[in-house]
This record gives structure tokens, sequence and C-alpha cells, in this order.
């Protein structure tokens, strides 16, 4: 068949040796032409195996073949109806290993069909046309609810929440909306523009922001109720960092991403006339395998690296970011050391760090997750010179809430216990979602929680 | 954006001002922290809350100019706001009536020693406030904390006002005379180190308030963390205050280092 024999759409990228010098998005967008005949080569399948791939089931031959009949505009209605953030989403789902990794064209040995490339096509072309379609509300039930946290699980609520007639306040900690999608995944991956609009959008329908507000701190459970609010939707996130703790961990020049991160994004560290300082490495080595850890160390290029490395304790095989995060970071010229672990700093006198000691490690038997877990090959230990290093092996959920609530039932990781279904807690009038709920998980999860807390939520408060 | 309601200068470096922030004002408790933007572009600081009026919903804030934002903060007038104010942060001090109570404060730590001198004493405690500084000038507070202070010594480096001498040989003089039940210090790191490792010595429990370097104050950065009793801590949310005996002062004093 003719459409089956198109090749895959290749991304325009900004070119490597230009892009490390700024922040600009690598990821230019398919033009229009591109995208329609990418959307050529979707089948249609009766029975898609894409969707069952997508954590949300977005309708995907849906929206793509409305692409193919170059009704943009549709393919953006189609989206809206399953994800509350599909230019998110088109950017930074890992597709490899959801939608994309079950198309039918695996099957024809080809490779998939780009859905994430269309779908960010789809919402781009929506924003920049300015025809950005209002939603239909609601008339207004004068019944107020409140979301802890304006990460995307805590968007994606306040949206279905508004629209159902709901009176919406979202709290959140820091001084800026957004979450994670903010304060942690760069510009040159997600610009903060794409975030605003949707902030504005929901800003636009009714939802009030309160930023600089902790809930279980500045407000409280009781302080929530005395306010009127009926139901509460927690989606604090996951923002605690974990550290390996080894000897040197606390020198100066060994930080958290989180903590690298938020400075530069957050905080805008690094850029004329901002205030906060950040420490600026020659040799940086980033120690994790995950999208975090590909930020980082592609942040830290950014900010002058001569040397850049992932320090990884499995196989590539083995790491859990997106792959084409993998290969942007090689591209820019990011060294790799894989099936090496570090096991101590060591510093110069005034206490800056100065060298890694790492444990060369094999891949033994898989472990719980399924993966080969890594194994110290005994003996095998090398020291490398490094100013600055940025530990990116994972978060645990913020305890701020499960702290101030004791009521609330929490697991072992510290988790919000929720009902799956209905994403209720052990308390009738809270409601969990995303990372809080899941530990580290993903921004589409995240924004589904949200939407089926909000589902939950309406229909109780509706009984 | 948080109004600065009142200012006052309690020395050339140091300012005393009065916020808007009604939430805060209800909620906080004596140890409470407050993080603190002076403008957009400006860094995250935080900075006690020294004092609370609920009815007028304001938090007393004592600011030292020590640098950039610091400075920024102190050259605002009232009329001008805060671009930022989020609290409260931290664990709440531990008040308990123990029976005398040594608390000494160096330079503007005598600001979040405030509250505690004050909520000690209204829990039944014979409360006995050090303050040091290097010179008569940098002595600040003293007025506020005489009320609930069953005596007050003052220390300087020079000798211009009170005793010359360490705000440790202050301590001492009181230990070597009366049965101390607990110490409560705040100040610079290497005031708090000298000061626990002389009631180290007595084996007296004192309790330090740190001042770590921060970011977000909420415990998602790990910039505050501490070495305590061996474990590491972050400051923001497990503290400020911790056993002075079991903090790695040493380990602190580089980190506030980090930028310099
Ligand atoms: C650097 C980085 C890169 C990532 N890359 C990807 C990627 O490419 N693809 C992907 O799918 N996922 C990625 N993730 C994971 C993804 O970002 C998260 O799974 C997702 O953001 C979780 O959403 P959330 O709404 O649960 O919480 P968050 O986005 O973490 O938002 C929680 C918000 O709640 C606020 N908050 C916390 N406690 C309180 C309180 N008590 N009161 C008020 N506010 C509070 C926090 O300040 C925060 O703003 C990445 C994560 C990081 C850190
Ligand atoms: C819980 C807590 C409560 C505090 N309460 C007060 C208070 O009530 N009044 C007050 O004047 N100060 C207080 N501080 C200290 C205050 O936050 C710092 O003086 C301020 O952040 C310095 O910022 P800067 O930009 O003005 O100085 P910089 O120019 O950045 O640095 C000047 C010096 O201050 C130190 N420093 C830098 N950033 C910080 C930081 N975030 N925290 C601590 N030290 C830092 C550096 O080591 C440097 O030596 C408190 C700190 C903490 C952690
Ligand atoms: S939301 Fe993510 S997983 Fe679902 S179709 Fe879009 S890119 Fe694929
Ligand atoms: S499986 Fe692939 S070809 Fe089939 S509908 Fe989905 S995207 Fe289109
Ligand atoms: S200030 Fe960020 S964790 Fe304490
Ligand atoms: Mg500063």
């Amino acid at each position: 068949k003719e459409r089956t024999s198109i090749p895959r759409v290749k991304m325009p990228e900004l070119d490597p040796a230009y892009r490390i010098t700024c922040n600009e998005e690598v990821n230019q967008g398919l033009s229009a032409e591109a995208a329609v005949l990418e959307a050529t080569r979707c089948m249609d399948c009766p029975d898609p195996q894409c969707v069952t791939g997508c954590p949300v089931s977005i309708n995907i031959p849906g929206f793509i073949k409305n692409i193919e009949r170059k009704d943009f505009h549709a393919a953006a209605v189609v989206l809206k109806e399953t994800s509350a953030l599909p230019a998110v989403c088109g950017r930074v789902c890992p597709q490899e290993k959801q939608c994309e990794s079950r198309c039918i064209y695996h099957k024809m040995k080809k490779e998939p069909v780009a859905i994430g490339y269309l779908e960010r096509f789809a919402a781009d072309n929506e924003r920049l046309c300015g025809c950005h379609a209002v939603p239909e509300t609601a008339p207004k039930n004068g019944i107020k609810v409140a979301v802890v946290g304006s990460g995307p699980a805590g968007l994606s609520f306040a949206g279905d929440m508004i629209k159902r007639g709901y009176d919406v306040t979202v709290f959140e900690a820091l001084h800026e909306i957004g979450g994670v999608l903010k304060y942690g995944i760069p510009e040159f991956r997600l610009p903060n523009e794409v975030v605003d609009v949707e902030i504005n959008a929901l800003a636009a329908l009714g939802v009030n922001f309160v930023k600089d507000c902790i809930v279980g701190k500045t407000l409280s459970y009781d302080d929530l109720h005395e306010m009127g609010f009926k139901g509460i939707f927690v989606a604090s996130g996951a923002g605690l960092p974990r550290f390996m703790g080894i000897p040197g961990e606390n020198y100066i020049g060994v930080m958290s991403s989180n903590e690298y991160l938020t400075r530069i994004n957050l905080m805008g560290a690094g850029r004329p006339d901002h205030d906060t300082p950040i420490l600026k490495g020659k040799r940086v080595a980033v120690i994790g395998g995950g999208n975090t850890a590909m930020d980082s160390v592609r942040t830290a290029r950014r900010m002058g690296a001569e040397s850049a490395m992932v320090v990884y304790r499995r196989g590539e095989a083995e790491m859990p970011a997106r792959a084409e995060e993998v290969k942007h970071a090689k591209q820019e010229g990011v060294e790799f050391l894989t099936l090496h672990n570090p096991i101590e700093y060591l510093a110069d006198e005034k206490g800056r760090v100065n060298m890694m000691r790492v444990q060369k490690m094999e891949l033994g038997e898989p472990d719980a997750s399924g993966r080969r877990s890594p194994v110290p090959i005994e003996g095998a230990i090398i020291d490398i010179p490094v100013d600055l290093v940025i530990v990116s092996v994972g978060v645990s959920p913020n305890p701020l809430i499960p702290n101030a609530i004791p009521a609330l039932e929490v697991s072992r990781r510290g988790t919000i216990v929720v009902n799956e279904g209905t994403m209720q807690s052990s308390l009738s009038d809270i409601y969990a979602g995303g990372d809080i709920v899941r530990g580290g998980a993903t921004v589409i999860l995240a924004m589904g929680d949200g939407r089926h807390a909000a589902a939950a939520m309406d229909a109780k408060l509706s009984e | 954006m948080n109004k600065i309601l009142e200012k006052e200068h309690f020395s050339e470096n140091v300012v005393k001002l009065v916020v808007e922030a009604p939430a805060i004002a209800r909620s906080r408790k004596p140890g409470h922290f407050v993080i603190v933007r002076a403008c957009e572009n400006g860094e995250r600081i935080p900075l006690t809350i020294a004092d609370a009026d609920t009815v007028k919903g304001t938090i007393t804030l004592v600011v030292q100019n020590v640098g950039v934002s610091s400075g920024k903060i102190c050259s605002l007038e009232p009329g001008e706001s805060l671009t930022d104010v989020v609290g409260p942060l931290g664990q709440a001090t531990h008040i308990e009536k123990v029976g005398t109570v040594v608390c000494c404060g160096g330079g503007v730590g005598v600001a979040p020693l405030l509250p505690i001198i004050k909520a000690m004493k209204e829990a039944g405690n014979k409360v006995i406030t050090v303050l040091a500084a290097r010179t008569k000038e940098l002595i600040i507070l003293e007025e506020q904390v005489r009320p609930y202070s069953d005596e007050v010594i003052i220390m300087t480096d020079d000798g211009s006002y009170g005793t010359k001498g360490l705000v440790t040989n202050g301590v001492e003089s009181v230990i070597n005379r009366e049965k101390v039940d607990l110490v409560v210090t705040i100040g610079p790191a290497i005031m708090m180190k000298f000061v626990s490792l002389l009631t180290k010595k007595y084996d007296i429990p004192t309790m330090c308030s740190l001042n770590t370097i921060m970011v977000d104050g909420t415990g998602m950065c790990g910039a505050c963390r501490v070495t305590v009793g061996g474990k590491t801590k972050f400051v923001c949310i497990d503290g400020p205050e911790f056993d002075a005996h079991q903090v790695d002062f040493d380990e602190m004093l580089m980190r506030l280092r980090s930028f310099n």
C-alpha cells in the first residue's frame, strides 16, 4: 500500500552546536505539510493498539485522520476530549514505550506513526492560530473545591471541575504555577510559554490561583473546611530528592537535580539580573539515568560545562529516560558512563568536590522490576575528576500533606493511598492523584488522575 | 505581594519590618520561618518570623544586610511590597517547662530568639538571656527581650557595652553560678558551634537553630542539608532547630561558603 511506504517523518531540530549555547526548544515542530504526510501513514486501524498504549486512551486515529484531512482544529478538539495538556504530552510522553510502542507498523518492521509529533502539531497549531476554542462550561453550582499543587494533575483536575461549574481554587507552595513543568523540565524541551497558555486559559475560565500558599502550613485542613471547600484534590507531587548516602555527598558542588534545575529553571540563575546563584562546573557528572538526569546533564552543557557525563549503574538499555532525550544528549556531546556507580566523593581543602570514586558494575539476574540488576565488579574502582555532581537518583513523595493530616492513610513508601477507580483517599473529602499517589511517574498519568478524580468528586458532590 | 507597613532601623545593618501576611500571622508558632523574595527575579531567602499580630494580620521580620538579597529587603520602605512571602515553614520550637533556660543570641540571631524567649517564659521557665555582639551598636532587641527575661546579660567583644567577652563567657558565668536545664542558642554558625562545645562539656541539653542556605524551604531541593547525629537532615523540614550536640557544625560552616 502507498501509505506504508512513506518513511516516518523526521523532527526538525536545532543544530547541536548552536543549541547548547542557548535555551531554545530543540524540537522545532512539524510543518503543516510534513504533519499531513505523516498523518497519511496512519492506517486508521479498526482495533487501534496504539490507543491501548496510551495511559488515557486518546482517540489516536481520530485526531490523526483530522490532521490528514487538514482539519487541524478538529484534531485539537479530539485531543482535548481526553487530554488537558496535549501540547505538553506531545512533547514529554515516553511515546516509544506507550502509544507508539503498539503501533501496527512495528508488525511490518517499520517505524511507528509519529503520534507524539502529531499530537504536538495539532495542539501547537491550535495555540498559535489564536482559534483556541473556549470550552463550554456548565452553569456555576456554587460548590467550592480546592486543589493542592499546580502540576499537571492539579491543572487537569482544575480544568475539568471549572467546566463542570465548580468554584475552583488552586493552592501552590511556590511562586509559580505549573509544578515540575516549570521548575523541573527545562525550556529547551518544554517552553514555559506552552504551559502558560494552558494556565491562562484556566484562569480565564475562572480558576482562582493562589501562589505562595502551602496547604498544611499556611492553611490547615480545618482552615479549608472553614473557607467552605467541599472537596480537596491533593496533587502535591513527589518533590523530595533522594541522595545515595555515600561519603562526601554533602561537599560543596554536590547537589540534587531538583536544586540544580530549580535554581536555573524557576529562579533564573545564570541569567543576567537574576539574584539566585549557581555553581557552574567545567567537569560535570550527573548520577542517574532518568529524564531528570538527562535534563540536568543537558542543562549543564548549556551552562558551559566542557565535559558533562551521565553516570548510570545499569546499561543504556535499562535507562528509564525517554529515548529522544538520550539521543539529544549524545548529539550535544554528553558522555555516557554506564555500568558505573559512585561510591564516594573527594574534595579540596575548602570542601569543594574535585573527585568522584566510581565502582564498575556488571549486569546480574533480573530484579523485582524485571530489569537486570547491577552488581559491583570487585576491585574495579576508578577515580574521575569532577567539579560539579548532580544527584538524580529519584524522588520520594512530598511528605507535607501526610504530615499535616495524620488521619490520611499513606503507604510505606509515603504515597497517599487512594481507591484506584475514584482517587478518593481514606478521608472522604480528600482525593489525590499524580506523583503523590504513584511516586515519581509521568505527566500523562498525573493528568489522567486529575481527570478521574474530577469525575468521581463531581459524582459524589452532585449526589 | 506583601505590603510593608512599618520599618525601623535597629542598627546600621539591621532593620525590622512589619509585613502584611494575615494567613501566616494566624498559623505561625515560635521557631517558624518564611521564605521571601524581594522582587521579581529575586532570590528566595529564609527569614525567621520574629513576631506576629493576628489582629492586624502582620508578621515581623528582622533582617541583617549581609549580601544582595538581604540588602534588597533592607532597602524597601513602608508602602512598598515584598514580591513573595511564604510560610510558616519548619518545625515549631518545642516549648516546655524545664526549669532554668539560658537563651543566647548573637547578632541578628536575637530576632529568631525573641519568640522563643517569650514562649519559654510563658511556659513558666526562669529565662536568662545572653545577648552578644561585636560592639554596642550591634546589640539589638534588648528592650524587647527584657520583659520576658529574668535576667539579661550583655556581652560585647570590645567591652563597649555590658561585659567584655564572647557569648560563651556569658553563658559559662551562668553555668558556674546556678543549675541550667536547657540552653538555646541562635546566631552565626561559628558562635553556635562554640556554645555547643561549651555546654557539651557541662552536659547541658542545647538547642540551636540553623541558618543554612535554602531555595524552596519545603524539602524539595536539599540545599539546606546538614549532618545531625551522623544522618543527613533537611533544615527546612526537619529543623531549623536541632540538638546542637549532634550537629556537624564544621560541615555546615563549609556549606555556607558554597557561593563565596
Ligand atoms: C526534571 C524532570 C523531568 C521530567 N521529565 C518527564 C518527561 O519527560 N515525561 C514525563 O511524562 N514525565 C516527566 N517527569 C515526571 C513528571 O514531571 C511528573 O510525573 C509530574 O509532573 C507529576 O505531576 P503532579 O501534578 O503529580 O506533581 P508536580 O508536577 O510535582 O506538582 C506538584 C506541585 O504541588 C506543589 N505542592 C506540594 N505540596 C504542596 C502543598 N502542601 N501546598 C501547595 N502546593 C504544594 C509543588 O510545589 C508543585 O508545584 C519529569 C520530572 C522531572 C523532575
Ligand atoms: C531558617 C533560617 C532563618 C533565618 N532567619 C533570619 C533572620 O531572621 N534574619 C536574618 O537577617 N537572616 C536570617 N537568616 C539568614 C538569611 O537567610 C541570610 O542571611 C540570607 O539568605 C543571605 O542572603 P544574601 O543574598 O543577602 O547574602 P549573600 O550575598 O547570598 O551571602 C552572604 C552570606 O550569607 C550566607 N547565605 C547566603 N544565602 C543564605 C541563605 N539562604 N541562608 C543563610 N545564609 C545564607 C552566605 O554564606 C554568605 O556568607 C535565616 C536563615 C535560615 C536558614
Ligand atoms: S498522551 Fe502520550 S501516550 Fe497518549 S497518545 Fe499522546 S503522546 Fe501518546
Ligand atoms: S496503530 Fe498506528 S497505524 Fe494503527 S491507528 Fe494507531 S497510529 Fe494509526
Ligand atoms: S530548602 Fe530546599 S530542601 Fe530545604
Ligand atoms: Mg544571596
